[in-house]
């Protein structure tokens, strides 16, 4: 379907001034714009569309947008006050994308990475079938091209337009990061304002490293949620960066104009592993795995039992040296 | 799937279609429903519970351990709720804290170093949203369970058996066989919550419950869960050992399809399975004014800032901030 897009920016005439909502001051618009969307009286870290966080973060001209196509689907034929398509719609004329997610590959300082980024101003950047079909191929593709992959988080959680297929985007956002860490492939997750649901209940919080921007909104359940459930106030700084900092949670805090420069470091800290020749991406099967019980499974349910049950269990595997454990500890003596 | 299939017309849900969720949901709740312990009962044999996630402590919203099933050893997993006020509050009402995830993942990762298969039972409203869940990661708790499930090396049978709630039950829900209760539901958020969220009302939760389509019937038509399994009279409530020996047959029977596969061939269907979940369109359209590749005359015109040579548009031109926020989307 067409987009109706207000390319320039006159087009779509925005207030000139906008409320600073920690300390009060009126900003000026295009100094926001000019000053990386950040508050020049306080540094509040206002929220960017994905095209302000692609200009932030890649090298100039080097990103190229992957499954742009891809369109949502109303499934369930869902209604509230208005269908989900005229939400889809409203979205879409507003932003001018087709959905919360842009995906692609691109450099930063020169290195190669697969990159998602949501944009909250879509439906609340809400995770729907689009949104995790191109994470789930954003992070495939950063396997097949053995290169890091990166997710910039700003959403509310799942989209509950789409029910329980909403829900399901949530492991299949997941299970290629099963993958990545078996071929050794590096995942860096950035949570920026906001990141909450199942956005972060799912690969936002499985970084190989996850870095936060100051004072996000980071957590699980909504303040409001949260307190109408427990019926007690949620104590101060409750689900921000810094508290998920403290608790664990995040790798590190990191502002806005330092952040580009973090990911190249982390980049270069942590390349993707080195692979041999044979360029095996997954490991050996395990030699102790399923099978042994499972042939008494399949024998008592009546089920075929596989022909790889020949194991020998005084053999441990080969490293990818060709050495055995054993024979490392020998040599290290 | 890659394109709709019965995509039906939006319009507000039929008075029909309203009843018929919301009496589900209903029967889902209902406080006679048979909780895991009371069909671990009847399904396995030797059940051993074990306890504590070996790192904070126990959460009695989740029990798992050993069993065998049909002599086979199996490790088995699942919320539990209370039956009468005070073991609700025992079992939190069914809704777990990170540790009880933790707990799970424990049990897991004995049960795959072992090769047992897992069997999982879903029946919760959600994962515990309080502030002491959150200082210890309930999100962390819950996408970890997701992942470590989607590599198990092992097979996975999930039952649906009462409420499925959001990712707290997700957590415990990527499988290689899904299988419902008849009268089990699944949904993204409580329909309460959406009601509050979407129709600003929580009196509006019979609505969003049909709206969200989370019956056992709506999440096999939708790949959600493979099969229903049949309820005893009016509901599970009244008869539990009948509840459990229909699902003790068909537990048996999923275990049996997946016993002969091969681990590699396990994980890839447990995969293609995730993978296909969800309802897209691929319209191989590009992006609305997508930035053309420039010529080298506009490169070098650019750098030279040659006059009459456009600059190629910044992303941000293209997709800028226009700061219009709207309260009302959010997700789940
Ligand atoms: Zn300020």
């Amino acid at each position: 379907m067409p987009i109706k897009f207000p390319f320039s920016r006159r087009a779509a005439p925005s207030d000139a001034w906008t409320k600073c909502p920690s300390c009060d001051a009126q900003v000026f618009n295009k100094q926001l714009e000019r000053n990386q969307r950040l508050c020049p009286s306080c540094g509040h870290h206002f929220r960017m569309s994905v095209g302000e966080r692609l200009d932030l973060l890649l090298d100039r001209e080097s990103f190229e947008e992957r499954d742009a196509g891809l369109e949502a689907v109303d499934r369930l034929g869902f209604h509230d006050d208005r269908p989900y398509d005229d939400r889809l719609e409203a979205s879409r004329v507003k932003t001018g994308l087709r959905d919360a997610v842009v995906w692609g590959t691109g450099t930063i300082e020169g290195q190669r990475v697969a990159i998602g980024i949501f944009d909250f101003r879509f439906m609340g950047g809400s995770m729907g079938s689009v949104v995790g079909e191109k994470l789930a191929r954003c992070f495939e593709t950063a396997l097949a091209e053995r290169i890091p992959a990166i997710v910039v988080s700003a959403s509310g959680g799942a989209r509950m337009q789409e029910g329980t297929l909403a829900l399901m985007q949530l492991a299949k956002t997941t299970a290629p990061l099963v993958r990545l860490d078996d071929a050794g492939v590096p995942f860096i997750a950035v949570l920026t304002d906001p990141t909450t649901g199942g956005v972060l209940a799912s690969f936002a919080s499985l970084g190989d490293v996850i870095l936060a921007e100051p004072k996000a909104l980071i957590g699980f359940a909504g303040a409001r949620v949260a307190s109408d459930t427990v019926g007690e106030e949620m104590p101060e700084g409750f689900q921000t960066a810094e508290f998920l900092l403290t608790h664990g949670f995040v790798d590190a805090v990191v502002p806005r104009p330092e952040l580009r420069s973090s990911l190249a470091r982390l980049l270069r800290l942590l390349p993707v592993a080195a692979v041999d020749d044979g360029a095996q991406t997954t490991p050996p099967e395990r030699p102790w795995g399923p099978i042994g019980a499972l042939s008494g499974l399949a024998e008592r349910f009546g089920g075929a039992v596989s022909e790889t049950i020949g194991i020998d269990v005084d053999q441990p595997p080969a490293d990818g040296n060709g050495r055995t454990p054993a024979a490392e500890r020998e040599e290290a003596r | 799937m890659s394109d709709a299939q019965t995509i039906q017309r939006a319009g507000p849900p039929a008075p029909e279609a309203v009843e018929e969720a919301w009496s589900r949901v209903q029967l889902a709740r209902h406080p006679q429903r048979p909780r895991t312990l009371d069909l671990i009962g009847v399904i396995f044999e030797g059940f051993f519970e074990l306890h504590g996630d070996r790192t904070f402590g126990d959460d009695a919203a989740i029990v798992g351990g050993p069993a065998t099933l049909d002599g086979v050893p199996v490790m088995v997993i699942g919320h539990q709720k209370g039956t009468d006020t005070e073991s609700n509050i025992l079992r939190n009402f069914g809704s777990p804290h990170p540790e009880g995830f933790r707990k799970a993942q424990r049990l897991m990762r004995l049960a795959d170093k072992l090769g047992m298969p897992i069997v999982t039972f879903l029946d919760t409203a959600g994962a515990f949203p309080g502030p002491a869940a959150e200082e210890r990661g309930q999100a962390e708790a819950i996408a970890s369970s997701i992942k470590l499930m989607t590599g198990l090396q092992v097979p996975i049978v999930v039952v649906v058996l009462g409420e499925g709630g959001s990712g707290g039950a997700l957590a415990l829900g990527v499988g290689d066989v899904v299988l419902a209760l008849e009268n089990a539901v699944y949904s993204v958020i409580s329909p309460e919550g959406c009601a509050s969220i979407l129709w600003r009302s929580r009196d509006e939760a019979r609505t969003a419950a049909a709206a969200m389509r989370m019956t056992a019937a709506d999440q096999v038509d939708l790949g959600v869960v493979d099969a229903i399994v049949a309820e005893p009279g009016e509901g599970a409530h009244t008869d539990h050992t009948a509840t459990g020996k229909a699902l003790r047959a068909a537990i048996i029977s999923a275990m049996r399809r997946l016993s002969g596969r091969e681990t590699a061939e396990l994980l890839a269907t447990r995969y293609a399975r995730l993978r296909g979940l969800g309802a897209y369109l691929e319209t191989g359209a590009a992006s609305p004014a997508r930035p053309e590749v420039p010529s080298l005359r506009r490169r070098i015109g650019r750098i030279l800032h040659l006059p009459g040579v456009p600059r190629r548009p910044r992303w941000s031109e293209i997709w800028p901030s226009n700061d219009t926020d709207d309260d009302n989307e959010r997700g789940a």
